[in-house]
């Protein structure tokens, strides 16, 4: 018997998608593993999202709540804690900014099996499985755990969310950090209040052939209207014409939208290795003989800075 | 106060990857290999903080076979002054293995500040560093964009979502993983490349325990296949109708 934790994410009090996603994919290792599913909230104001965590399967739900500010070290002791009060046997995290820097500080602490930014995770033969991408997708490898404690984390956007009427019965338990050698200070907020491309479920993206920082005003504006986020080749980010963080690629960001729209990327192995697994793939380039044709799952030969304004019209048209 | 770069040698980013013949694991020959990017970015931080008179030696240590060494000469041809090889005979498939192996080698170093790579561009797991600082018992900033060192203390700016940063404030000893932005890595003069033969690299076996977790299968993500192509921007009306009625993704 093998409990399942999962470390639920908020954007402000209200959980991200990611959380529920976890939910849904512990609900399914739970039923294998004969267990039982909780959730940890930790955040500030998080108490009112227990029923919202129960909706998606969550028995018990910890709460900490008043914690304002992340902090590597006070996460993982405030998990550690409630992984051994609820006798969790595996331990998912969303494969986000806070999945990458607390979750493997958590399996160190709990000398515990991890694998991270899983796309799949399974119970066979009562040992539990999880695929992982490596070489940025152009593998995959599937590893098997020992026994437990396991950590793993889930790469957002891969599990589909189905609803499971959890008890929720909440269990309030200490928001303290402990004694930690490293401080947060500050919390300095980004430019773009989009979505984070990792998390995003469409991405407009832009390559070398746009040109200048000022011309990706377009694809801003396209993003606007489609709720999506914002992406650039390596080719686009070292011209200087966007910023690191919006960088999609092998030595990027690896997304996994359902929509990708691609303007002026010609599409090199390393650029397309960070977003092949998106749904679908809608390429813009003048070039017919772009690689990227060969991947896409709609094409259009013409000039970006053309097609651009006209699809920004046709979808207000639609999403209007 | 000396530094310890963490290093991994990865394959080249260009490098296609194919799975050996039985499909048991990927296919390594002919591979070019290469210090792993975001490593160099954490080498060329600790010379510039040992150039600016914060520190006085820069220690690599890399774990992995013989042929990890090429990698570790590249990180000492750009100016780090010694090396610890931790010799294992392959690669390990469980990250917290490789963090206890190294962990158990940092520790007998003297060291105020260890910096890696925030991920390897191979597994890239993001793990074994966070993993490092837990064992080691010291305070980590992950994903670290600028960094700046006075005396003992350590401020970090870390690359959070949607392009938001987090200033994380510690003492030495701390960890810190370096990510694109934080510096652009020299390359490493001829000189150096030269000098690079002659320094230390002390090899010694690596202490790795049982293995929380083993690689059981590998595979090739399935390939695209391309798609309907359109010419002329009088097309657009046409693909986004595609996008809602047939992909269903509007």
């Amino acid at each position: 018997m093998s409990n399942i934790l999962v470390v639920a994410e908020f954007k402000g009090s209200d959980p991200k998608k990611v959380s529920f996603e976890l939910l849904t994919l512990a609900g399914k290792l739970a039923a294998d593993l004969g267990g039982t599913v909780s959730a940890l909230a930790i955040g500030s104001g998080v108490a009112g999202a227990v029923e919202k965590l129960a909706a998606y399967g969550a028995a018990k739900v910890y709460v900490a709540d008043g914690v304002d500010k992340y902090n590597t070290e006070g996460f993982v002791k405030i998990v550690s804690d409630v992984a051994s009060q609820d006798g969790a046997g595996v331990v998912l995290f969303g494969a986000t900014s806070l999945g990458r820097d607390a979750a493997p500080r958590l399996a160190a602490k709990m000398d515990a099996g991890f694998v991270a930014d899983c796309v799949d995770a399974k119970v066979v033969g009562g040992k539990v499985q999880a695929t992982h991408p490596m070489f940025a997708g152009n593998g995959f490898a599937t590893i098997e755990f020992a026994g437990t404690p396991a950590v793993v984390s889930v790469r957002p956007n891969i599990i589909a969310v189905a609803e499971a009427s959890g008890a929720g019965e909440a269990v309030t338990v200490s928001a303290d950090f402990g004694d930690v050698k490293a401080n947060v200070v500050e919390e300095i907020a980004g430019s773009s209040a989009r979505p984070d491309l990792t998390e995003a479920d469409r991405i407009v993206s832009g390559g070398r052939a746009m040109k200048s920082k000022e011309n990706f005003k377009i694809l801003e504006d396209m993003a606007d209207v489609l709720g999506a986020s914002v992406g650039a080749s390596r080719a686009a980010v070292d011209a200087g014409y966007a910023e690191q963080s919006m960088q999609v690629g092998q030595t990027g960001k690896t997304v996994n939208p359902s929509l990708y729209l691609a303007f002026g990327i010609s599409g090199a192995i390393q650029h397309m290795a960070g977003m092949r697994t998106s749904k679908v793939i809608v390429a813009v380039n003048k070039d017919p003989e772009a690689p990227i044709f060969q991947k896409a799952d709609y094409g259009i030969v013409a000039d970006l800075f053309e097609v651009a304004p006209v699809m920004t019209e046709e979808f207000k048209k639609l999403l209007a | 106060m000396n530094i310890v770069v963490l290093c991994k040698q990865v394959p080249d980013t260009e490098s296609r990857i194919k799975l050996t013949g039985d499909g048991s694991g990927f296919d390594m020959d002919g591979i070019k290999w290469i210090l792993n990017p975001y490593d160099e970015y954490a080498v060329e931080e600790a010379l510039k903080i040992k150039e600016a008179g914060k520190a006085d030696k820069v220690t690599v240590v890399s774990l992995g076979p013989d042929r990890i060494v090429e990698a570790v000469r590249s990180a000492l041809a750009m100016g780090a002054d010694d090396a610890v090889h931790l010799k294992v005979d392959e690669r390990l498939g469980d990250p917290l293995a490789v963090a206890k192996a190294l962990a158990a080698a940092v520790k007998d170093l003297d060291y105020g500040l260890v910096l890696s790579g925030c991920r390897a561009v191979d597994e890239d797991m993001f793990a074994v560093p966070g993993m490092v600082a837990e064992l080691l018992g010291i305070g980590q900033a992950h994903e670290v964009s600028k960094l700046e060192i006075e005396g003992d203390k350590v401020k970090a700016f870390r690359d959070i979502e949607g392009g938001a940063k987090q200033v994380v404030e510690g003492s030495a000893p701390m960890l810190v993983t370096c990510t694109k932005g934080i510096n652009e890595p020299r390359y490493a003069s001829l000189p150096g490349i030269m000098k690079a033969k002659r320094k230390p690299v002390n090899a010694m076996d690596a202490q790795v325990g049982d293995a929380k977790c083993r690689i059981v299968a590998c595979t090739l993500p399935e390939e695209r296949q391309a798609g309907k192509v359109f010419e002329g921007v009088e097309k657009v009306a046409e693909v986004v109708k595609l996008l809602r009625e047939e992909a269903k993704v509007i």
